[in-house]
């Protein structure tokens, strides 16, 4: 039944990637990416890996496809057809998927789910499943090994994010600081642009939307803080509950008009938290440093090591929390701000 | 040991890398640059008090989180470690002290606290791939620099639109290129268990023979020759460099794929190991023949460019391909060689396209017909740039001679006819540093202005610097026991490592 299950799952996913190669329309294209996501998801679900799962779900299926639907808000949906086609990367593609498959053609090759492979056996794994309760006294490994003995890398993870973040606001606002300087040469009439289409706007008129996001949006935004503060226990944490937050605000924005979005988290503010979730995460480390450990060791943050590591992790768990959230906020309105001057201003009632 | 010895190898990461956020909500022009070389310079400080402290005393080993290793992540700081973050910070800080003037010409003085921010993020993303220990960690920083490079690439586009699809073609190909990085990490930890670059080493003779392993190796040296822009792989380069902003191109000139060059010695031969990658494995075979077609073809390339800054960023493939020629010797001298380039090559080429910055900053183009008779219209910009192409050719008392001398010995300690068609390579490649570069001086000196060019040299703000730079290279042209010193401390470490 597994094996069954796996593969196809496994022809699922190759099927929903072809789909996204040779669909012509963007839009059906980013959905197809969506339930290729998804398709992942479950396969990190039949591998047990569920805090994986989790993040590919709401980072692959649910932001990211947010974030492609609002650039295809300003570039319109339709594919411009590419003139040169060349096999060159079907090649490179096979060469390398070959080397692949070449490499898991070996006795020695761990096979799935053993248990004796070397990921399993080694001292690493033994010391992360047999001590992390007494150390870490945390009953989700994974929150264990992501947030304390691997915190550094989950420290540069979120600094990615940041960077992400700052690069969007930068490269957007630059583009759109030169699109007024020409204006006010010129004052073209920028009325011509796809995205001034009429149906690739919110919905501000329907009600159903209205009501039904009216439900729906609390029940995101608790949610998102039980998947931040229950990462301890389950599947969950920061960067989770972050992107599940920022859907959160990011339906409201879709739905009732990006300006009162920004009335509640302006840009000003979102630059704010974006800065703030590195420095918190940043500043963890600083203190423990200052308490004459090294950077990031928790143990030195409270009296009792099991208790600065519970301290350290949440507050840890909280600066992914609030950059991630931050981030995708700050994207998301990078592109939608584009548009604006159109989803903004339409009156909604 | 003292407390700043202590915290040094994590604390020349982290200065530039929570000083980015606090940089992100500066304002005007004038504080962001100014904080940012502040910290730029205070990392510069630890690294070289780390590398004189590492000289002295042998590697020294930081626990990130408290963990101990393999558990946890964990910082060395070693000889060529050490000399590579020297390089970096060093760079990083000389083209800050230049950099005022000449970006708010290309930047919105509104975004230069977000500019700065990148910049930061950029310097520490490069000083933690180069200090860690911990394989993950690689690409974990590895991608704080690519991300950040990008974006700092894109904002060449005020000056020139091309650079967005400069910086989109650089993202697609280093992306996959990081990719390929991280697939062979997986095989590593799939076959070990481990993360931990010295955990890895140990186990890897035993697993060696298996085809994970074996796989493994191919996509880290790829993946790298990618980041390398190591020939075939160079295509994103010279349209990176081209569009960048000024003191960017000159950054990453400076460091960028020096990065990857050490991270390609330091998988070569501290993870798989000499024997196993020249004796097993052709890595010789492979990486010789690759290092010699890019140093004579780009070398010829770079002479029928006719944007300066182009002609630069081909010149610099070339130079990567005696670094990888240096490698693929195998041996004590030509690992001497490279490491001993990475130095003397990120110093002049820095100053290189900082002059070309300035000439930038004066005429608005980098294109050799508006810069004719630049010579007469800024002497003092114009000689600093001659200065600098001798130091490319290998002309004695430069550097480069230097550099080119090491890895000729090394080459010649061959003894065979591929050892001799090696130093007859190198000497035809010289010979068309010697074309290029005199285009340039023809163009510049023998060459009349064009009718209503800009004149006047550039303000001293930028000829300081740049004059700073060329004055260095110089000074380690003629005076060699300190770079060479350190070079072949870390070769001579690299190659004792079991």
């Amino acid at each position: 039944m597994e094996e069954f299950t796996d593969i196809f799952l496994m022809l699922l996913l190759v099927a929903g990637a072809l789909s996204v190669l040779y669909v012509r329309n963007l839009f059906v294209a980013t959905m197809l990416l969506g339930a290729v996501s998804f398709i992942m998801a479950l396969i990190f679900v039949t591998l047990d890996a569920v805090d994986v799962a989790f993040t590919e779900a709401a980072v692959g299926a649910g932001i990211s496809t947010v974030l492609y639907l609002g650039t295809l808000a300003l570039v319109g949906s339709h594919e411009k057809a590419s003139a040169r086609k060349s096999v060159v990367p079907l090649l490179l593609s096979l060469v390398v998927g070959g080397a692949l498959i070449y490499a898991t053609l070996d006795d020695k090759m761990p096979v799935v789910g053993a248990a004796d492979t070397p990921a399993q056996t080694s001292k690493v794994a033994d010391r992360y499943i047999n001590k992390s309760g007494d150390e870490i006294g945390v009953p989700n490994i994974v929150t264990s090994v992501l947030a304390s003995y691997r915190g550094f890398d989950t420290f540069g993870e979120v600094v990615v994010i940041f960077t992400a973040g700052i690069g969007v606001l930068l490269i957007l606002s630059q583009m759109r600081l030169r699109k007024e300087e020409k204006e006010d040469v010129s004052d073209i009439p920028t009325s011509e642009t796809p995205a001034e289409k009429p149906d690739q706007q919110g919905s501000p008129h329907d009600l159903v939307p209205h009501v039904v996001s009216k439900l729906l949006i609390p029940f995101i935004m608790l949610f998102a803080f039980y998947v931040q503060f229950h990462g301890d226990f389950g599947p969950g944490g920061g960067f989770q509950a972050g992107v599940i937050l920022a859907a959160g605000f990011i339906l409201y924005s879709l739905v009732f008009g990006l300006h009162f979005t920004q009335q509640i988290l302006s840009k000003r503010v979102v630059e704010y938290l974006l800065v703030a979730g590195v420095l918190l995460y940043g500043g963890v480390g600083i203190v423990s440093m200052i308490n004459g450990g090294t950077f990031l060791d928790y143990n030195v943050l409270s009296a009792d090591p099991v208790a600065g590591q519970h301290l350290g992790i949440l507050l840890v768990e909280l600066g992914v929390g609030i950059t991630v959230t931050a981030a995708m906020l700050a994207i998301f309105y990078g592109f939608a701000g584009r548009a604006d001057g159109r989803g903004e201003d339409v009156n909604p009632e | 040991m003292s407390e700043l010895m202590t915290h040094a190898p994590v604390l020349a990461v982290l200065i530039p890398l929570l000083g980015a956020p606090l940089c992100a909500l500066t304002r005007g022009t004038t504080i962001p640059w100014f904080f940012t070389t502040i910290l730029s310079a205070l990392s510069f400080y630890v690294s070289l008090q780390l590398l004189f402290h590492v000289s002295a005393n042998g590697p020294v080993s930081y626990e990130l989180g408290g963990w101990a290793p393999p558990w946890g992540i964990e910082y060395v700081a070693d000889p060529l470690s050490c000399f590579v973050m020297l390089v970096i910070s060093g760079i990083s800080t000389g083209v800050l002290l230049y950099a005022k003037e000449s970006i708010a010409a290309e930047v919105s003085s509104s975004r230069l606290g977000l500019f700065f921010a990148a910049y930061l993020l950029a310097l520490a993303g490069m000083m933690g791939i180069t200090v860690t220990g911990d394989a993950f960690n690689i690409f974990v920083f590895m991608e704080i620099m690519s991300l950040s490079s990008y974006v700092l690439i894109a904002m060449g586009e005020k000056n020139d639109r091309r650079a967005l699809t400069a910086a989109f073609q650089y993202l697609v190909i280093g992306t996959i290129g990081a990719t390929f990085i991280l697939i062979g990490v997986g095989f590593l930890y799939l076959m070990t268990g481990t993360l931990n670059i010295a955990d890895i080493a140990n186990q890897f003779d035993s697993i060696s023979e298996t085809r994970p392993a074996r796989a493994a190796v191919g996509f880290l040296v790829v993946g790298i020759a990618i980041k390398l822009a190591m020939f075939p792989f160079h295509i994103w380069l010279p349209n990176a460099y081209s569009y960048a902003p000024n003191i960017v191109t000159a950054f990453f000139a400076g460091t960028a794929t020096k990065v990857s060059v050490y991270l390609l010695i330091r998988f070569i031969f501290t993870i798989f190991g000499v024997d196993f990658s020249f004796g097993t494995l052709p890595l010789t075979e492979l990486l010789l023949p690759l290092g010699v077609i890019a140093f004579l073809s780009m070398s010829l390339v770079a002479i029928f460019q006719n944007n300066l800054k182009r002609l630069l960023a081909f010149s610099s493939v070339a130079q990567l391909g005696y670094m990888t020629v240096g490698i693929a010797l195998a041996s004590e001298t030509g690992l001497t060689a490279s490491i001993l380039h990475i130095f003397n090559h990120a110093i002049v080429k820095t100053g290189l396209f900082l002059s070309v910055g300035a000439m930038f900053f004066v005429t608005g183009s980098i294109y050799l017909k508006d810069l004719a008779g630049i010579g007469q219209r800024m002497p003092m910009t114009s000689f600093s740039f001659v200065l600098g192409g001798l130091a490319l050719i290998g002309v004695p008392l430069t550097p480069g001679f230097i550099s080119k001398w090491y890895l000729l010995q090394a080459v010649l300690e061959r003894g065979d006819m591929i050892g001799y068609g090696l130093a007859v390579g190198m000497l035809i490649s010289s010979l068309f540093a010697v074309i290029y570069v005199w285009r340039i001086v023809e163009l510049a000196y023998f060459k009349p202005s064009p009718e209503g060019a800009p004149s006047g040299d550039a303000p001293y703000s930028l000829l300081l610097p740049i004059w700073l730079f060329i004055l260095v290279s110089f000074y380690f042209g003629i005076e060699t026991s300190l770079s060479a010193g350190f070079a072949e401390q870390a070769a001579k470490f690299l190659m004792g490592a079991p």
